[in-house]
């Protein structure tokens, strides 16, 4: 039951209480119970909208930045990344298990340089940060499961 | 300038032959601007990525020739032992199996095989709109056997008995079936097997949606005492494993019914397809986990569906097999044809209606849900405001 609504949400978390009670066979009052128990038990951590950027705001630039880290005793690679996701520039930070690199962080900003200075002085900067690695986003063709572009034509025929 | 009278030329017979009514209708929406469509029988899932990299790799690695007439012999020896893996019973791979271009040419093949002019095959109806045109092709005469709702749209054998007349030669039995979903459980195929395993009549059982099960597996008369010997068993790759285009199917039948169609086959066809064979192997193989993932899918979908349509106030029964809803629209005073055409204009949903399946679907339309729940979602929006359009009209 809770792979089943968490697989609905993740493709429409718009959904009404009635459609998800229908999917899943039951009521939507205990739609909406088995959703506000994933949301008391911290699984739902809040509801996004996902959008296409050209459509939206050509100008707003996006990076992913890799970062190598010192990790500090005791809290290991815990503390730098709670102090990068402090900032609102910062949509989202990840650990990752590569050798080359620690921390995976998406960045957003106005323009390139808004988010070049931002690496260099915020990020660069913070103690145990060793180096820094940036990548601009030039286009997304799919997110969180979701097509942004490059969605296939319905060619199918009548069987 | 020589002008030809072709309608002098061309053969009485196929000129008799109707064209399908699903695909008139869907001529229309293909004109129009924004139509949803509900209409389509195939997945809309692609083929599963390790069934087109079998294929990827055997053009990159073999020659592709024609292949054994019967098909090729891994893959014949595979559809025995999945047959018998899901119904315990046994194909001999070498002269019980042929491998087709389909489950249409499998449908083909077995009436073909069968009928003699002026034969009469009995066709459970509401059904998928190849097999009356076949019947004919073939000389032969359907007779319809409807379902009714009351019944689930399940066959019973007092619907059957009266049918049969000495020149009753076979039925054709389409579980799960196409359009209205509904299955055929072993409680209801019992007493249609005792009643045929007096007669000589063959039973023509086109399984080709019997991985889409939802809740239960799907069970088949050849499992019945007795039935293996007087069936010819239809299925194919198309629905179970997104393989549509890749035209394949198979029948199984005893040695010598196999013997006969197979010419049919070497004459007409040649044979099936080498890279969809060679890929239709690892489909069998490695598949089961990609089949399951759809199946749930599907099911997801289907209990949306019914409950809208019930809550909607048109009456639809819980189909247990295929991806098709079959919702019941008498209550709304119009014809499966004109509700369908209404919709249609009206509000831009492209359904088919259930005539187009034989009399006894008139009065229904057929829903397909080998679509995305957002597709799915947004046609139920549109068919609810025409549903409230219709009930205002009323007043």
């Amino acid at each position: 039951m809770k792979n089943k609504i968490i697989s609905i949400l993740q493709q429409n978390a718009r959904i009404s209480n009635t459609a998800l009670g229908e999917m899943l066979g039951i009521s939507p009052e205990a739609a909406e119970a088995e959703i506000k128990k994933l949301e008391d038990d911290g699984v739902i951590r809040g509801y996004s909208v996902i959008i296409d950027e050209d459509k939206y705001d050509r100008s707003t630039v996006h990076a992913t930045i890799e970062l190598k880290v010192t990790p500090q005793r005791d809290c290991g690679f815990d503390d730098i990344a709670k102090t990068i996701m402090m900032y609102d520039e910062v949509e989202s930070v990840s650990l990752m298990s590569s050798g080359a690199y620690d921390l995976a962080v998406e960045v957003k900003g106005s323009d390139l340089k808004d988010v070049a200075f931002f690496v260099s002085e915020r990020l660069a900067t913070i103690e145990g940060i060793l180096s820094t690695s940036t990548h601009f986003i030039l286009k997304k063709y799919k997110e969180k499961g979701i097509f942004i572009d490059g969605e296939e034509q319905d060619e199918r025929g009548l069987g | 300038m020589i002008v030809i009278d072709y309608d002098k030329i061309l053969s009485n017979k196929i000129k008799n032959i109707k064209p399908s009514g699903i695909r008139k209708f869907f001529d229309i929406a293909g004109t129009m601007e924004g139509v949803i469509s509900l209409g389509v029988g195939e997945p809309d899932f692609n083929t599963p990525w390790v069934i087109r990299k079998a294929a990827i790799n055997v053009l990159e690695r073999k020659h592709i020739v024609y292949g054994p007439n019967k098909g090729l012999a891994p893959l014949r020896k595979a559809i025995s032992d999945k047959i018998n893996q899901k119904h315990k019973v046994e194909y001999d791979p070498d002269s019980e199996i042929i491998v087709t271009v389909g489950g249409s040419e499998a449908i083909d093949l077995a009436l073909r095989g069968i009928i003699d002019p002026g034969d009469e095959v009995l066709v459970v109806e509401p059904c998928f709109v190849c097999y009356a045109p076949l019947i004919e092709l073939s000389g032969g005469v359907a007779v319809p056997v409807p379902t009714r709702l009351e019944n689930n749209f399940k066959l019973t054998v007092e619907d059957l008995k009266d049918k049969i007349t000495p020149r009753t030669k076979m039925l054709i039995l389409p579980f799960p079936n196409n359009p209205t979903g509904a299955v055929m459980t072993k409680k209801d195929l019992e007493p249609i097997a005792e009643l045929l395993r007096g007669t000589d009549i063959m039973v023509l059982s086109d399984e080709i949606y019997s991985e889409l099960t939802y809740g239960m597996r799907h069970f088949s008369i050849i499992e019945l005492e007795g039935m293996r010997e007087r069936t010819i068993y239809v299925n194919g790759f198309s629905k179970a494993y997104a393989m549509t285009g890749w035209r394949l199917g198979y029948v199984s039948a005893p040695e010598p019914i196999i013997t006969q169609i197979s010419k049919i086959h070497q004459y007409g066809i040649m044979c099936s397809p080498y890279i969809s064979q060679n890929a239709a192997i690892e489909a069998l193989t490695s598949c089961d986990k990609e089949v399951t993932k759809m199946v749930d899918e599907y099911n997801t979908r289907r209990k949306y569906l019914v409950s809208e349509f019930n809550r909607l106030g048109l009456t639809c029964f819980d189909p247990e097999g295929a991806f098709y809803v079959f919702p019941c629209i008498k209550s709304t005073g119009l014809t499966s044809d004109e509700f369908c055409e209404r919709l249609l204009y009206e509000e831009k949903v492209a359904a088919v209606p259930g005539s187009a399946f034989g009399a006894s679907g008139e009065g229904y339309m057929r829903i397909s849900y080998a679509y995305s729940l957002k597709h799915l979602m947004e046609a139920m929006s549109r068919i609810e405001k025409f549903l409230k359009k219709l009930e205002a009209e009323k007043k």
